[in-house]
């Protein structure tokens, strides 16, 4: 168990204790190795249950919206830029929300890890300073977690909570990447056809299962269009097409607004590189509009607002 | 039943000679995506995997089916049929968790008063080749629900990899009639089977956490208002992965596509986490939020399939449980029924 841990249950202690939420929103232990799971606790005997470790992967805004009452939230980075956007966009109220702010040392990226274990199963997983310890039968690797982290949390300049009420644990070092947009412009740069071979084939593995729009913080409309059957945007059977459209209709309803948790590629059972999406999204708007999604609650959206400063390269 | 060993680095000799005259599927790497396909080669095939992304049910329960297409030559109405694809198949790799769900799922299909034909026909046409699971993982629990690393139901051939050797035992006598054309190998010995024993007896071992199912299906019998509903969906975000994932989750709804000139029916996946589930024309849904959806998912598997089937509807592939965003393990589930099921005792 972290210090970690013990601060967030500390704090959830207190806050429940003292009548200042109803529930906390945090995390407890997996059920299998390199997974932790939402957890909900009411009752101050129950903080035992929380931990903090380094496959916290979920975006916990996403309960947000979904619970009543006066909510104790876990918030890393990316979870607290949501919570701005719900804020923002009117969701949520402020007071109703106690933030808990965790810095974040990002978070494990189990399929590359289970790639890179080659079939070999980790039985155990203890993290130390800089490396992941993983044992199993017969065997014990050590990996340098900076490697191993999801995409996002590679390139995370916010893993220190943007708002908080609280906060555990000391302020951590922001991600190194030298260019967050590497990958989306190594897709820029193919040629057409090769880019919609790439995306074609991306598309053909998605099973329409929607787990990607449903770990969205942000997807909360009360239907989705993809289930819309008046009229019907997208065809009920399943084919690349189909999965190509609700792609492109889910980023441009996350345009401006997307925080690129990896929320969603995290959730693909299929292993599809959502985030290259997420990460064009936010390219695009950082470059068109100067925006960065999850970092002011008062700020009016980029595409809900016109201001003559826009560069607006892209429409001139 | 014939038994025939054959060297590891052989294999691809058998795989060359059961694509002679006949379809192959075996599972793929796609991108790190395990999933059963059509193979042309050898080389195409993948055996040293846990477990196929994807469940093989695919092949015979396809996610998207046409019925019927239909077109409107001027007055007159054309419908077409699909044909099924014609000629031998096989269906090789499978491990025996999966291959014991083509026989849950061909109770729901071919099994009651009504049959599907088009699921039947697909059915008949392979030849499943199992491959028994040597190393189970910590999501499995097949055990727990009436099945076993090294089961053959489903099965007409089992392979079992021995570490130097694949030993390769009929199962029914379709499994014999496809082994009986095949060379290469040498008649598996006494050896052999012994370490076949010894890996099975390895594999079960590996199995932990035993969930009594009779205790759950007496207990949700009794437990349809239990609070318990009420905070169990709680985390899940209502996706499908689970049950899209599931081998043997059939759920299917029926749609119409297309225009009043031209268009085809066409049978769905569906899936009980959706909204859309049973949601009325009326707009009513007698499952309108997680609550109900969850309820519904697990009194299918362990209540109503004892019920109507005398089995649970579950394998335990584990696949629901890996596969979960938010690690909503379906064991943990069975466990908390059956602690609800023991303190009322």
């Amino acid at each position: 168990m972290t210090d970690l841990s013990q601060a967030i249950r500390d704090e959830a202690r207190r806050l429940l204790s003292d009548g200042l939420v109803d529930v906390v929103v945090g995390f407890e232990a997996g059920t299998i190795p390199l997974r932790a799971s939402p957890c909900f606790v009411r009752d101050a005997a129950d903080v035992e249950r929380l931990v903090w470790n380094m496959s916290c992967e979920n975006n916990l805004a996403k309960y947000l919206t979904r619970c009543s009452g006066r909510v104790g939230i876990v918030a890393k980075g990316c979870d607290a830029r949501s919570v701005v956007g719900l804020l923002r966009e009117g969701r949520i109220e402020r007071e109703r929300v106690h933030i808990i702010g965790v810095p974040c040392q990002g978070m494990l990226d189990r399929r590359r890890i289970e790639a890179e274990l080659a079939g070999r199963e980790a039985l155990d997983v203890q993290e130390r300073e800089g490396e992941v310890i993983l044992r199993g039968d017969g065997f014990e690797v050590a990996l340098d977690k900076e490697r191993y982290l999801h995409a996002s949390c590679r390139a995370c300049r916010f893993r220190n909570p943007v708002l908080y009420d609280t906060i555990v644990g000391e302020p951590v070092a922001e991600g190194t990447a030298d260019d967050e947009y590497a990958a989306v412009r190594e897709i820029e740069a193919m040629p057409p056809d090769e880019r919609w071979r790439f995306f074609e084939a991306q598309a053909s593995r998605c099973i329409l299962c929607y787990a990607c729009r449903n770990a969205c913080p942000l997807c909360y409309c009360t239907e989705c269009f993809a289930a819309s059957t008046e009229p019907r945007w997208l065809d009920p059977s399943n084919d690349a097409t189909d999965a190509l459209v609700f792609q492109i209709v889910r980023m441009m309803h996350t345009a401006g607004r997307c925080v690129d948790c990896g929320a969603c590629e995290r959730a693909c059972p299929m292993g599809l590189d959502l985030s290259l999406l997420t990460k064009k999204v936010g390219k695009d708007v950082e470059e068109f509009f100067h925006y960065k999604a999850g970092l002011d609650v008062q700020e009016r959206a980029p595409l809900s607002t016109f201001s003559p400063d826009d560069p607006g390269g892209f429409i001139r | 039943m014939r038994a025939v060993l054959i060297a590891k680095d052989q294999i691809s000799v058998l795989l060359a000679a059961l694509l002679q005259g006949r379809k192959l599927f075996a599972p793929v790497d796609d991108g790190g995506v395990i999933a059963f396909r059509q193979v042309d080669s050898p080389q195409e095939v993948v055996l040293d995997y846990h477990n196929s992304t994807v469940p093989p049910k695919r092949l015979f329960f396809p996610q998207t089916e046409t019925l019927f297409r239909y077109g409107l030559e001027g007055e007159q109405l054309a419908l077409e049929e699909p044909q099924p694809a014609s000629g031998e198949k096989v269906l090789f790799g499978v491990r025996p968790c999966d291959a014991r769900s083509f026989t849950l799922l061909d109770r729901v299909f071919t099994g009651g008063n009504h049959c599907d034909g088009c699921y039947q026909a697909r059915r008949e046409s392979y030849t499943v080749v199992g491959l028994a699971c040597t190393h189970p993982r910590a999501e499995c629990f097949c055990t727990s629900v009436g099945g076993g690393p090294f089961a053959t139901e489903g099965s007409d051939v089992l392979v079992t990899d021995l570490g130097t050797d694949y030993l390769v035992e009929a199962v029914t006598d379709k499994g014999a009639a496809l082994l009986e054309g095949l060379s290469g190998g040498r008649e598996a010995d006494e050896d052999s089977i012994r370490r076949r024993a010894e890996a099975q007896a390895a594999a079960e071992a590996a199995l932990r956490g035993e969930i009594n199912t009779e205790d759950v299906k007496r207990k949700l019998q009794e437990m349809w208002d239990d609070p318990f509903w009420d905070r169990l969906h709680e985390k899940c975000i209502g996706c499908g992965a689970c049950t899209y994932l599931c081998p043997t989750c059939h759920c299917f709804d029926i749609v119409d596509e297309g225009s009043e000139q031209q268009g085809r029916r066409v049978k769905l996946w569906d899936s009980c986490m959706f909204p859309s589930f049973t949601l009325h024309a009326s707009g009513h849904n007698p499952r309108p939020t997680g609550k109900e959806r969850w309820r519904q998912r697990l009194m299918h598997k362990f209540r109503y399939w004892p019920e109507d089937h005398g089995e649970v509807g579950c394998v335990g592939c584990g696949r629901c449980v890996v596969d979960c965003p938010v690690n909503l393990d379906i064991r943990q589930v069975l466990h908390d029924v059956e602690a609800l099921a023991k303190k009322v005792e």
